[in-house]
């Protein structure tokens, strides 16, 4: 991979929400790079910052109570933390866009869908509404929806067919960066394959590195060339699909492939993560996941675990690998 | 891709039956069932109309204004079908006139309430913080003033003319568009689609008016209707106070007001104006009912 395909690096991004209750620690500290025609998927469960990643990248983090600390993330060689208010209203939508979770409150009601995607066009180049709204029509035959759907309102359109139509909104005006917020949780099954199948083509043809948030480790596997699981504000571990699928290291990564049904043991119990993600108003000392996991030691629960690269592409964040012979009980495929 | 080209298909197929519906459709025909919002449309649509064509058919300076005292002081007959005034004036046609004060200065005035008031709500909605503090606090300050009086204030510091009046009777029902304009735009601010707005790069001002305002139009125009009625009566009460539409003109307030020194003998004359002003308050009020009950969105199926 050469560096010129870099599009955006993240460094060391530091999230808090201050609110009078106290401090909210939903990002601490987390690199990541996207390349282009890479998608990069974001794993963990609800609360680990995964959408305050995502919404720092695009500066919509809700201020009060949000503050960005600490951090950079450099897009095109310029760091966006560091951008004025009007000039990120041009890099949104037009190098970094994206699709919203809930495709029935993502749509503006009073707008036919065709005005919606023209207008995403008419924001960022200087094209007629008329014009606009012709490459909104053929946008939508992108998606797989007839252009002549284009003046009709959301509420005329199913759950799937809104999905589509978020899509091409995000990609108007060809970004270079797509960040996916659970796009397909709201969506029944088989729309859910034909929506992922949409999106890996669409990211093929336009060169779009896609940043995907999920807890569905199964849409993961099927979509993404590398896996970032995050917990409690922090990447616990990081690498390509077979990393983390095959040579899974982190305890925290194994507790969620054990939370999953097994097709071969139909009859076998799942094993849920005890407890719960820890308070981020009140992280623990030591590693967050300590008194959750089953090989939490002394040294677990007193140090931050440091970064551990076990090869140049898997990334792992435990102190428990200090001792040579440590391996966690899943094995290796 | 071929699945997805098949359902596509199919699905076009299905929408053409149904007819393309936008909201302002199904608000319409959420009304046409309330009995009572038909009726005051039609009443107002009359009232509308007769105001508009009254300026051709009736001639101010001989029909309106025009004392003719042997005739004064009669009582409603086939030849004054309201009866006459003291100075002998046609108190039928002098309504008919009238309604073009009244239905200006309402609809004007509340004009200006929505203007400024929609636009201070809005701002104060979206922007939160300081900026909707100081929006609001100042807005309670004029609300702690009644509507009359505030009213009263500006007429006299200004002069007793229509503009005028319209102006001022608009300034006192600013804090209620406001505080209306503020709480819709409070509801909508949150949705998804106003931040997948902001993630497509629109700006802040094509959010507040392009994208939020829209969403809030039901609680707004409900409020704009019932105002109307009310900006009738605070002006047809300023009037009738002497500081309103100045004689001769034949506002309903002011010719009340006329009528009041012979309201024991010759009752007909206040009689007739302020029935007016009932009939075209409760027409505005029923439709705006009617227009709430078809915006509420638990009637949505």
């Amino acid at each position: 991979m050469k560096d010129n395909d870099l599009i955006i690096n993240i460094e060391n991004l530091i999230v808090h929400y201050e609110t009078e209750e106290g401090t909210v620690r939903a990002v601490n500290g987390i690199d990541l790079k996207m390349k282009k025609k890479r998608s990069i998927g974001l794993v963990g469960e609800t609360g680990a910052g995964k959408t305050t990643t995502a919404l720092a990248m695009l500066r919509l983090i809700p201020d009060p109570p949000g503050v960005i600390k600490n951090g950079v993330i450099v897009l095109n060689g310029e760091n966006i933390l560091d951008k004025s208010v009007k000039e990120m209203e041009n890099i949104r939508g037009k190098d970094i866009s994206m699709i919203f979770q809930d495709p029935m409150t993502a749509l503006n009601p009073v707008f036919t869908v065709g005005e919606q995607i023209a207008e995403s066009i008419m924001l960022h180049e200087d094209v007629s509404k008329k014009e606009a709204y012709e490459r909104a029509k053929e946008l939508l035959e992108m998606v797989g929806i007839s252009g002549n759907r284009a003046n009709e309102y959301p509420h005329q359109f199913s759950g799937g067919m809104r999905q589509r139509a978020i899509i091409a909104i995000a990609l108007a005006c060809q970004p270079k960066v797509l960040i996916a917020d659970e796009p397909t949780t709201a969506l029944d099954v088989t729309i859910q394959a034909q929506v992922l199948e949409l999106i890996n083509d669409l990211m093929e043809k336009h060169e779009t590195a896609l940043l995907m948030i999920t807890h569905d480790l199964g849409v993961v596997a099927e979509v993404c060339d590398e896996v970032a699981v995050m917990y409690a504000g922090r990447i616990v571990e990081k690498g390509s699909l077979e990393d983390v699928f095959n040579r899974t290291k982190h305890p925290y990564t194994e507790g969620l492939f054990n939370s999953l049904p097994n097709i071969k043991d139909r009859k076998a119990k799942l094993k849920p993560i005890p407890g719960l993600m820890p308070d981020p108003t009140n992280l623990p000392i030591g590693c967050a996941f300590s008194p959750r996991c089953p090989y939490a030691n002394d040294i677990c629960r007193e140090q931050k675990p440091v970064p551990r690269w076990i090869s140049s592409t898997h990334m792992v964040e435990c102190s428990a690998y200090d001792d040579p012979s440590f391996h966690i009980a899943r094995r290796e495929k | 891709m071929d699945k997805t080209n098949v359902v596509t298909k199919s699905s076009v197929a299905a929408s053409r039956k149904y007819k393309k519906n936008s909201q302002l459709y199904e608000i319409w025909r959420n009304f046409r069932k309330n009995k009572g919002a038909v009726l005051g449309l039609t009443v107002l649509s009359i009232i509308i109309i007769t105001s508009i064509i009254a300026n051709f058919v009736i001639d101010y300076e001989t029909q309106i204004i025009r004392q003719v005292v042997p005739e004064r002081l009669q009582r409603p007959s086939w030849k004054h079908p309201f009866g006459t005034d003291q100075y002998g004036r046609d108190i039928l046609l002098r309504i008919l006139y009238g309604s073009r004060y009244s239905l200006s200065v309402g609809i004007v005035a509340v004009m200006v309430s929505l203007a400024i008031g929609g636009v201070m709500g809005v701002i104060a909605g979206y922007m939160g913080g300081i900026i909707e503090n100081i929006i609001m606090r100042s807005c309670d300050v004029f609300a702690s003033i009644p509507a009359l009086l505030l009213a009263i204030c500006i007429t006299t510091a200004f002069g007793a003319n229509t503009l005028i009046l319209m102006i001022s009777v608009g300034v006192a029902s600013v804090p209620a568009f406001a505080r209306v304009a503020r709480a819709a735009v409070m509801t909508v601010r949150d949705n998804e689609y106003i931040e997948a707005a902001r993630a497509a790069g629109a700006t802040r001002m094509r959010i507040m008016f392009t994208h939020i305002l829209p969403n809030c139009m039901a609680p707004i125009m409900v409020q704009t209707t019932m105002r109307v009625g009310s900006a009738i009566i605070t002006a047809s009460s300023l009037s009738f106070l002497g500081l309103g539409v100045p004689p001769p003109a034949p506002e309903w307030g002011s010719m009340l007001s006329e009528g009041r020194s012979f309201i024991r003998d010759y009752s007909y004359m206040t009689m007739f104006p302020g029935l007016a002003i009932v009939i075209t308050v409760l027409a505005i009020n029923l439709i705006g009912d009617g227009l709430r009950d078809a915006m509420d969105p638990k009637l949505k199926r």
